[in-house]
C-alpha cells in the first residue's frame, strides 16, 4: 500500500476543501472497497478525509413525505429503520441481501453507491483492465467472465456493479444529493452512472471532488409489496449473478404500474424500463411478464460463458413479477 | 510525505488506553495484533472476506483487517479477550465449549465476536435476508437455523463447524430468551 496522509472532518465544508486542496484526496466511509483495493494496489490515494464524524447518518422522513438516509448512515441502520422496511421493502431486502452483517455495520450509503464496478481482473495488477489502466485491453473477454454483464456493455469492459442497494434505490427513481465548494446538487440515480463506453474508469456522473450528502426516496414511488429477489452462486455472502428488484400494481386484472430494476447484469443497477412499457395496461398474467422480459433482454449480447444471465434474467422477472401478482 | 503519514493514536481495547505510534496503513486488526498484544482477532484472508479477525466496535461486529486502526480512534473496541467478565464466559462462549462449536479454533475468536453481534442485533429486531417479510409492522420471528446460517455467513470455518456453531449459537439465543422471561 502506497502511503497516505488521513485526517478527519468535523464539517462538510471542511472536507470538501480538504479534499479539493490535495492532488489524489478521496473521502473514506466504511473503506470496506476502498481500503480493500488500497491494499491491493489498485487505489492508492495520497489522502483519506474521514467523514464520519459529519453529521450525515440517519433517516428521516422530509416535509414532503420522501424518505431522506443520511450519506454515512450504515447500510445495516439503513436496512433496519422502520420506515425503510415498511414503504421500501425492496430496499431494505437488497442491503441485507448484500456483502456480510460485519461490512454491513461499517459500509455507508454513499460508498455503496461509490463503491467500483469491478470484476477479479481489475484487482489483479498483473492483468489488461481498460478500468484500472485505461487502454490497456480487457482480459476478462478471453478470461473467466461467468460473472460478467450482458447488457450496455463496450469491448472496453464487461464487469458488473455488484450493489444489491443501488438496484432498488434505481426501483424506486433514488434522488442522489450532494454537495461541492460551489454549492449543493442533485441526481437521479437513473443518470448517476455513466453509460461504459470506451471510458469504464469514469463511473459516475458524480463532479470532481462532490460529497454525496445523502439519498432521497420519493414518496410517490414507496411499494410495500415491492421485492428484491438476488440469485448468486452460494447461498449468502457473494455477489449476484441475477438479481431483480420489483414492483407491481395490478387493477382488474390489469397492470396499472410496474417498476423493474435488475443488477449483476451491467455495470450499473439497470432499470428495465422496456420490459416495463412492455407491461403498462396488460394483462398481469406469466406469459406477459416473461414476454416483457424477452423483449428487454432483446438487446442482451453474452460472452461465451455467461449466455445462462440472459435466460436467468427472463425467468426471475417472471417470477418476482408473478409473486407480487399473487 | 512524512509526518502526515503516521502518527500518534490511542485506542481504547476491552476497557484499557493504549498509546501507539502507527503508519496510517496499519490495520486496526494489526494494531491490535502487534502493538497492543491482542491476538484474539485472527489474519485469515486479510481481505474483509473471511470474518476471522471480527470484533466489536462501539458493540457492533466489524472485520479489522478492513479497519484502519487511525479511524477507530474514540472508539470502545472490544476483542474476544474481552468478551467474558473476568473468569465467567458469556453463554455464547460457554455453549460454544460445550457443544463444540469449534475443531481447530482459529476462526472461534472471530466466530464469537460475530455472534455476539448476531444476538445483540436480532434482539434490536434487525430482520435478515432470509426474514419471511421485513415489515417492522410483523412479528419479529425468533432465531432459528436458518437465519443463523445467515446473520453468520461473514464467518467461514475451514474445518466446517458449522452445524455445532449453529448449535451454539441458538442455546445462547435460547438462554438469553429465558433470561429476557
Amino acid at each position: 500500500m502506497k502511503e497516505f496522509a488521513y485526517s478527519r472532518a468535523n464539517g462538510v465544508r471542511e472536507a470538501l476543501v480538504m479534499v479539493a486542496e490535495q492532488e489524489n484526496g478521496r473521502f473514506l466511509g466504511g473503506g470496506t472497497n476502498l481500503v480493500d483495493l488500497m491494499k491491493r494496489g489498485v487505489e492508492a490515494p495520497d489522502l483519506l478525509v474521514d467523514v464520519r464524524s459529519l453529521p450525515l447518518a440517519g433517516v428521516r422522513e422530509d416535509d414532503d413525505g420522501d424518505v431522506v438516509i443520511g450519506a454515512t448512515t450504515t447500510n445495516s441502520d439503513a436496512a433496519a429503520h422502520p420506515e425503510v422496511r415498511r414503504r421500501y421493502p425492496a430496499l431494505s431486502q437488497a442491503v441485507l441481501a448484500g456483502a456480510s452483517g460485519q461490512l454491513r455495520n461499517v459500509a455507508t450509503v454513499a460508498g455503496n453507491l461509490l463503491q467500483r464496478t469491478r470484476c477479479a481482473f481489475f484487482a489483479d495488477l498483473s492483468t489488461a483492465c481498460n478500468k484500472r489502466v485505461p487502454g490497456s485491453g480487457c482480459a476478462a473477454l478471453a478470461g473467466v467472465h461467468h460473472n460478467h454483464a450482458i447488457l450496455g456493455t463496450s469491448p472496453s469492459c464487461v464487469a458488473t456493479n455488484p450493489s444489491d442497494m443501488a438496484v432498488s434505490l434505481m426501483l424506486f427513481d433514488a434522488v442522489v444529493h450532494y454537495e461541492t465548494l460551489d454549492g449543493e446538487g442533485e441526481i437521479p440515480l437513473s443518470r448517476f452512472y455513466r453509460p461504459v463506453g470506451d471510458t469504464p474508469h469514469v463511473e459516475t456522473a458524480l463532479p470532481a471532488g462532490a460529497l454525496i450528502t445523502s439519498v432521497r426516496l420519493p414518496r410517490a414511488t414507496a411499494g410495500e409489496r415491492s421485492r428484491y429477489r438476488k440469485v448468486r452462486e452460494r447461498a449468502s455472502y457473494a455477489f449476484a449473478t441475477v438479481s431483480v428488484a420489483a414492483d407491481l400494481e395490478v387493477r382488474a386484472g390489469r397492470v396499472h404500474e410496474v417498476r423493474i430494476a435488475l443488477g449483476g447484469v451491467a455495470s450499473h443497477p439497470w432499470r428495465a424500463r422496456i420490459a416495463e412499457e412492455e407491461l403498462r395496461g396488460g394483462p398481469a398474467v406469466p406469459e406477459r411478464f416473461r414476454a416483457a422480459a424477452e423483449a428487454e433482454l432483446a438487446a442482451a449480447r453474452a460472452l461465451p460463458h455467461n449466455g445462462y444471465k440472459v435466460t436467468l434474467a427472463r425467468n426471475l422477472i417472471q417470477s418476482v413479477l408473478t409473486e407480487i401478482a399473487g | 510525505m512524512t509526518d502526515a503519514t503516521r502518527g500518534a493514536i490511542s485506542l481504547q481495547v476491552n476497557g484499557a488506553e493504549h498509546r501507539i505510534d502507527v503508519d496510517n496503513r496499519r490495520t486496526l486488526l494489526d494494531a491490535l495484533r502487534e502493538d497492543t498484544g491482542h491476538t484474539g482477532p485472527k489474519k485469515g484472508c486479510d481481505f474483509g472476506q473471511c470474518g476471522a479477525c471480527t470484533i466489536l466496535v462501539d458493540g457492533r461486529r466489524v472485520v479489522s483487517c478492513l479497519t484502519l486502526a487511525v479511524a477507530a480512534q474514540g472508539s470502545e473496541i472490544t476483542t474476544v479477550e474481552g468478551l467474558a467478565e473476568k473468569d465467567e464466559l458469556r453463554p455464547v462462549q460457554e455453549a460454544f465449549v460445550r457443544l463444540d462449536g469449534l475443531q481447530c479454533g482459529f476462526c472461534t475468536p472471530g466466530q464469537l465476536c460475530s455472534a455476539v453481534g448476531v444476538l445483540a442485533e436480532h434482539a434490536a429486531g434487525w430482520p435478515s435476508a432470509v426474514t419471511a417479510d421485513v415489515s417492522p409492522d410483523c412479528p419479529h420471528p425468533p432465531l432459528d437455523a436458518d437465519e443463523v446460517r445467515e446473520r453468520m455467513s461473514g464467518n467461514l470455518c475451514r474445518c466446517g463447524a458449522y452445524p455445532s456453531i449453529v448449535r451454539a449459537v441458538l442455546d445462547a439465543a435460547d438462554e438469553r430468551a429465558e433470561v429476557a422471561r
